[in-house]
């Protein structure tokens, strides 16, 4: 097992350096120069070379790219060329906000999700069956920025009973703890705030975890009418076992395998989503960050942010992989043969 | 090579060819008696014709999808403009109708670069194996590393707005998934008999993957290339809602979308309709190519 942890620990870094360098080309060398976007278009030449010489955007190209990783292996990413703060500063300030929405986004998507594809499984061909599959259809047939917008028409414009956008009331943001406001909210016993961060997290996270769930719905659905026909499942039916024990214990234990895979892959992809999520509800996270910079040429915040979720994505799998490994014995000795 | 030979070459040969048509005639069949693969092969189908028509005779259409009106701002829909009016009074239905040709134009091209990318990449890396396999599997796995949508804004800021570029990156994109297909398909056909038998009798490596193996992978390529096309045009909206997109006054729904956004409690209608637009476009291809899988696939039909 240990041997195994190793080998794909060693097989993330690579992947990672060369992310790195991608993200740096596409930035630094395929990009039009920022400095008439961040300086303004009637800014002097002069002006212009000398921003750029402050940014080291007149060193030779590799040197450029030893500064960025000699400074990202040292936590320091940069500043941003608007506000000049560090990029980690900024990041870190935000991504709390986005952390949050996609754990809460995973949890609805897995409860919802699983609890569909068991229904609909146990139900094969009837209405609910029907039903789900076709709710699943829709989840992933929806641009995620279309879904936000009808909520929020609905909810905020129609029904009046959810806030448009934002993640708490300014008045009542807890200052310092974790930055997940859910967790600090409840921690210092202030449930008005709690409720208030709650009300304002339903609809962001309802619309983010429409795609997840989707997919974690047909995963369940398949995996289960897989192992409902084997033969455990028809022996403890035929001990006489009530059929939900059967269904719960038998079926769904054995076929939550690979749906764990699917739901650790969809946290990863739920970054990508927050992107638009965030940028629909006013989300103040790192995806409606990222998208502004990128509009402004903030080259230096893009990399890091672009990093940051590629390392993130890499744990993942990475964890992903190893659990999996636990939780399937027999992937874990084919591995150390091969 | 005698005549008795040469008669049982060709009934082999024309027993092959019907034996290739005959897969392709059941899996059409098996398509045909799918309702929801018809039904949204029909939509799609439909969808093609407004956009050559528009696209040959904008007269056809009702309004200028173009022109400007600004009595006619954020008109709620009537009879006259049945989809209503956007922020400058162009008409929603023309710029829907218009709006078709970008959609269907950037599905189909940029699968056919993510294809015609992925499926070389991944032949190669599949069929030579060792180093070169390594070198095209690990790139793969970078571009895999960061979500796709974060990745095509990426290239986008590098690239600059505009269409042509959005058609670009959303291509660049979706190669890993291509490459990986083919890939894992040619290592599981590159040890079969048949295979070998062409090395022996001397078929260069170019010619047993084009003619031996690929016809082989092809049946996964087409499912994948339908559902591509699906999420191809959810990226090409997202790009557009962020403005990334076509430029003005190019009627693209993403871009429809994104501008109606600004004023949803106001004028519902201007973002109401082009994304539901989105939303029937992406469910067709993706039930066609659930369609599409079921047919070549029977052992999923059961499902």
């Amino acid at each position: 097992m240990v041997k195994y942890i190793v080998k794909r620990v060693l097989q993330a870094i690579p992947v990672l350096i060369a992310l790195s360098i991608v993200v740096f080309l596409i930035m630094r060398v395929f990009s039009a120069d920022p400095a008439p976007v961040v300086l303004g278009e009637h800014a002097t030449r002069e002006a212009m070379d000398a921003w750029r010489d402050s940014n080291g955007l007149n060193d030779p190209i590799w040197k450029q790219y030893l500064d960025f990783v000699a400074g990202a292996l040292h936590g320091d990413l940069g500043t941003s060329y608007y506000t000049h703060t560090a990029v980690t500063t900024e990041i870190m300030s935000r991504f709390p906000a986005t952390l949050e929405l996609a754990i809460v986004a995973i949890i609805i998507a897995s409860v919802v999700g699983i609890a569909l594809g068991v229904v609909s499984s146990v139900n094969k061909g009837k209405f609910v069956d029907a039903l789900s599959t076709l709710l699943a259809l829709i989840g992933v047939s929806m641009p995620i920025f279309w879904l936000g917008i009808l909520f929020i028409i609905l909810f905020t414009g129609i029904l009046h009973i959810l806030p448009s956008g934002g993640r708490i009331d300014p008045i009542m943001q807890p200052v310092g703890g974790t930055g997940l406001f859910l967790i600090d909210t409840l921690l210092s016993g202030d449930f008005e705030a709690f409720g208030n961060a709650l009300v304002h997290m339903i609809m962001p996270a309802c619309a983010l975890s429409m795609y997840s769930m989707a997919i974690i719905t047909r995963m369940t659905r398949s995996s289960m009418l897989d192992t409902l026909n084997e033969d455990y499942v028809r022996t403890a039916r035929a001990k006489g076992l009530p059929s939900g024990k059967v269904t719960t214990h038998h079926a769904l234990r054995n076929a939550m395998l690979p749906v764990s895979t699917v739901i650790g892959l969809q946290l990863g992809s739920l970054l990508g989503g927050a992107l638009l999520t965030e940028t629909v509800f006013a989300w103040p996270g790192i995806g409606k960050y990222v998208v502004e910079c990128i509009l402004k040429s903030d080259f230096p915040v893009v990399q890091g942010v672009v990093l940051l979720i590629g390392v993130i994505f890499v744990l993942i799998n990475l964890v992903v992989d190893i659990i999996y490994a636990f939780l399937d014995p027999r992937i874990k000795y084919t591995q150390a043969e091969g | 090579m005698s005549m008795s030979e040469n008669t049982a070459n060709a009934a082999a040969v024309k027993e092959a060819v019907e034996k290739k048509e005959s897969l392709w005639k059941d899996v059409w069949y098996s398509l045909s008696h799918n309702a929801a693969a018809m039904v949204s092969l029909a939509f799609i189908a439909l969808l093609v014709v407004i956009a050559v028509v528009t696209a040959l005779f904008p007269s056809i259409l009702p309004y200028d999808p173009y022109a400007q009106d600004l009595s006619q701002s954020f008109a709620t829909p009537s009879a006259a403009h049945i989809f209503g009016c956007d922020q400058q009074g162009r008409d929603m239905f023309s710029r829907i109708l218009v709006g078709t040709q970008i959609t269907l134009a950037v599905g189909l091209l940029s699968v056919a670069i993510s294809l015609t990318v992925g499926v070389a990449l991944g032949a190669v890396a599949g069929y030579k194996g060792g180093a070169v396999d390594t070198l095209i599997m690990r790139a793969m796995d970078v571009m895999l590393a960061v979500p796709s949508i974060l990745l095509a804004i990426t290239f986008m800021a590098a690239l600059g707005k505009g269409i042509d570029k959005a058609v670009v990156a959303i291509g660049l994109v979706s190669i890993p998934e291509y490459a990986r297909i083919v890939r894992s398909q040619i290592l599981a056909v590159k040890e079969s008999d048949y295979v070998a038998a062409a090395r022996v009798i001397g078929d260069s490596d170019a010619k047993i993957i084009i003619r031996h193996i690929l016809p082989n992978v092809m049946p996964s390529i087409i499912v994948r290339a339908t559902l591509g096309i699906s999420s191809a045009i959810l990226d090409c909206a997202a790009l557009g809602f962020l403005g990334l997109g076509v430029q003005p006054p190019a009627a693209e729904w993403g871009d429809m979308l994104g501008r109606g956004r600004n004023y949803i409690f106001s004028a519902p209608h201007a973002m109401f309709f082009p994304g539901m637009m989105i939303t029937l476009t992406v469910l067709a291809f993706n039930l066609l190519g659930d369609g599409v899988r079921d047919a070549l696939d029977p052992k999923s039909r059961k499902r």
